[in-house]
């Protein structure tokens, strides 16, 4: 176990560097002009103010050594400062952090609740009603892009109905964020239970569950103490790697929502050519997805030893 | 290990799902055994019998399938009007009438007018072109590059595996969308950086999958025959190895072409898309957004454009799956 640990990390390292590597090249190789969305464009420039300017962010070395730079300050968590609101990136998307994250952990809340719900029944009441109406519902989710579910979503519930606020966070979290949520949930809900009615079906045919009706235990329990915790591995991992996704930023969804997260933050900067932030997000969302992974297949060998051994 | 980031297999089990266990990919890939696709035909013909060919039992079991026709007819329909879009665009699709701005749906303007006077429906039938050429183009593109570094990768082994593998989880720890909003912002918007972008975030997952495909199929017994006949590695590769591991890739790759429609309409929806003017889903849904809860038919047609072309390749793909390996209905 910890051959296999020591392993990933070394792996986790040097995907980081090949991933910051990439990032920073493309980033700095931008054709627009950091500082001159400082400055503005009609203004007259001072070539001193230019040079200062350059000098300040290391924007007059050479490619490389900007690189080294940028990543001996990434690596003490400094991702730089931005360069039209000239605060520390850190700080701004840290203030952002906390929303994202409330986001991705009610999305995933919620996706579990739906996905393996609905994924267990079409298993145990197979090509029952339920079954089939599962079935298509998730195959005809898996359709529509997110912005279209926002949409929808929003025309439902808010205008509609008056359930729940349109947009932002103003009327409190518990209420703004179920729509997010339900948008970010509802396609992987989908794909998730059909991953759970798959291996549950698998875990049914088994011969474990065979003794165990056998031995005359109620059908409840054969379902929900055999069957449930010995197919929901694979579930586990799309959970996993769901979470490790949400956790960079939902982009689409925080745009639409107006969800003042990452995700949001990174489309602003685009739009401004902010690229110490858009940079710093999307550090912060590769980062993301590539702990969680690690954990994710941490977690999966400790659950499944021959997963080690290979 | 690589293959215990799950990330390597699916359009088998959940399309528009990239994740998947090794077990599963294990028994997709174990499935679809030696010889049942795309080589083998049955010379029968001089005997009478009807020629039974594996591409024939292919499309029959296809056809069969009423969701997969289904899908295909919708996928034609999405083909005819990127095609044939003058012919069929009933107005000119960048022709502004600034005296009749967002109209909404009536005889002369089915699905009415944007906030410049065009015509929705013919711009949404000229959108189906970007959509369709940034999906073929984009899923051609990171099909070809998967299967080149996935052969090398899985029937070479050793020093190319490593590398070539240790590349694609590289490319793997960009969620797409952010991905591709780099490569875009870098090259500047329009059809060929988006589908430059898709590309390359979606090669790794194509070679993933045909290396572990070719590597089940590499210790084969017919491939042992004719590697001990002295076949050379070239002719071995491309007559009896990729023809039997491509099956996976291809059920994939259908799905994927949906992935990237849906992919590139988001990108455009965020606008880092294709240009502004540019009669495109994305551009259209997030012109219309702005007119939300009073003119929704300005968002609501694009919508279904593009959840209409979605579907059509994923149910295309679903069909496929089963067609190719029968084994795997249902699942």
């Amino acid at each position: 176990m910890g051959k296999f640990v020591v392993r990933r990390l070394l792996q986790m390292v040097l995907v980081l560097l090949g991933a910051s590597a990439i990032l920073f090249t493309a980033l700095f190789v931008l054709p627009s002009d950091p500082v001159g969305s400082l400055g503005g464009s009609d203004r007259a420039r001072d070539p001193v103010v230019i040079q200062q300017l350059q000098r300040r962010y290391y924007l007059d070395r050479p490619l490389p050594i900007q690189y080294l730079h940028y990543l001996d300050r990434t690596l003490h968590g400094d991702l730089g400062e931005s360069f039209r609101l000239q605060r520390p990136v850190n700080q701004i998307l840290g203030s952002k952090l906390m929303n994202t994250v409330r986001l991705a952990l009610a999305a995933i809340a919620l996706e579990i609740l739906m996905g393996i719900t609905a994924g267990v029944i079409s298993a145990v009441w197979r090509y029952s009603f339920w079954d089939v109406f599962a079935t298509l519902s998730t195959t005809i989710a898996v359709g529509f892009p997110t912005f279209v579910i926002g949409l929808i979503f929003q025309q439902a519930f808010a205008l509609k109905l008056h359930w729940l606020p349109l947009s932002g966070q103003t009327q409190g979290l518990w209420r703004s964020i179920w729509l997010p949520a339900l948008t970010l949930a509802s396609v992987d809900a989908a794909i998730m239970s059909r991953l759970m009615r798959g291996t549950m079906l698998e875990v049914l045919r088994a011969d474990y569950i065979r003794t165990a009706m056998a031995k005359g235990l109620s059908r409840r329990t054969v379902v929900l103490k055999h069957a449930l915790r010995n197919s929901i591995i694979p579930v586990i991992t799309y959970i996993g790697i769901g979470f490790g996704t949400l956790l960079g930023g939902a982009i689409v969804t925080e745009v639409i929502f107006n969800w003042d997260g990452v995700g949001q933050a990174l489309v602003t900067a685009i739009g401004a050519q902010d690229n110490p932030i858009v940079l710093g997000a999307v550090t912060y969302a590769v980062g993301a997805f590539v702990i969680i992974n690690l954990l994710v297949d941490i977690s999966y060998a400790y659950l499944d030893p021959r997963i080690r051994l290979s | 290990m690589t293959d215990q980031i799950p990330v390597a297999s699916e359009g088998l089990e959940a399309p528009a799902a990239i994740e998947s266990t090794p077990a599963e990919v294990e028994g997709a890939v174990g499935a679809v055994d030696a010889g049942t696709f795309g080589g083998a035909e049955v010379q029968a013909g001089a005997l009478g019998i009807r020629q039974q060919t594996q591409f024939g039992d292919v499309r029959k079991r296809f056809l069969r399938n009423k969701i997969a026709v289904v899908g295909m007819a919708m996928v034609a329909i999405v083909l005819l009007c990127a095609l044939f879009a003058p012919l069929i665009a009933p107005h000119d699709p960048y022709k502004q009438d600034l005296a009749h701005t967002i109209e909404g749906p009536s005889t002369a303007h089915w699905f009415g007018t944007d906030e410049n006077g065009r015509d929705q429906l013919s711009r949404i039938i000229y959108g189906s072109r970007i959509a369709v050429e940034v999906g073929l183009a984009a899923i051609f593109l990171a099909t070809t590059i998967g299967i080149v570094l996935g052969s090398v990768s899985g029937y070479l082994g050793r020093g190319w595996d490593a590398v070539i593998m240790r590349t694609a989880d590289i490319f793997f720890a960009f969620p797409i969308l952010v991905g591709a909003i780099v490569i875009v912002l870098v090259l500047g918007r329009g059809v060929t950086s988006v589908v430059l972008s898709l590309a390359i975030f979606s090669w790794a997952t194509f070679g993933r999958l045909l290396r572990s495909s070719i590597l089940s199929i590499r210790e084969a017994e017919y491939v042992e025959a004719a590697r001990s006949l002295g076949a050379s590695g070239w002719r071995i590769v491309t007559r009896h190895v990729l023809p039997n591991s491509l099956a996976p890739v291809m059920v994939y790759a259908a799905v994927s072409v949906g992935t990237a429609v849906v992919a590139e309409t988001t990108l455009s929806f965020l606008g880092v898309g294709v240009k502004l003017d540019t009669p495109d889903w994305g551009n259209m849904v997030s012109a219309g957004q702005k007119y939300f809860a009073y003119k929704d038919f300005l968002w609501f047609f694009p919508s279904m454009a593009v959840v209409f072309t979605v579907l059509g390749f994923v149910f295309v793909a679903d069909g496929l799956r089963d067609a190719l390996d029968p084994k795997l209905r249902g699942s």
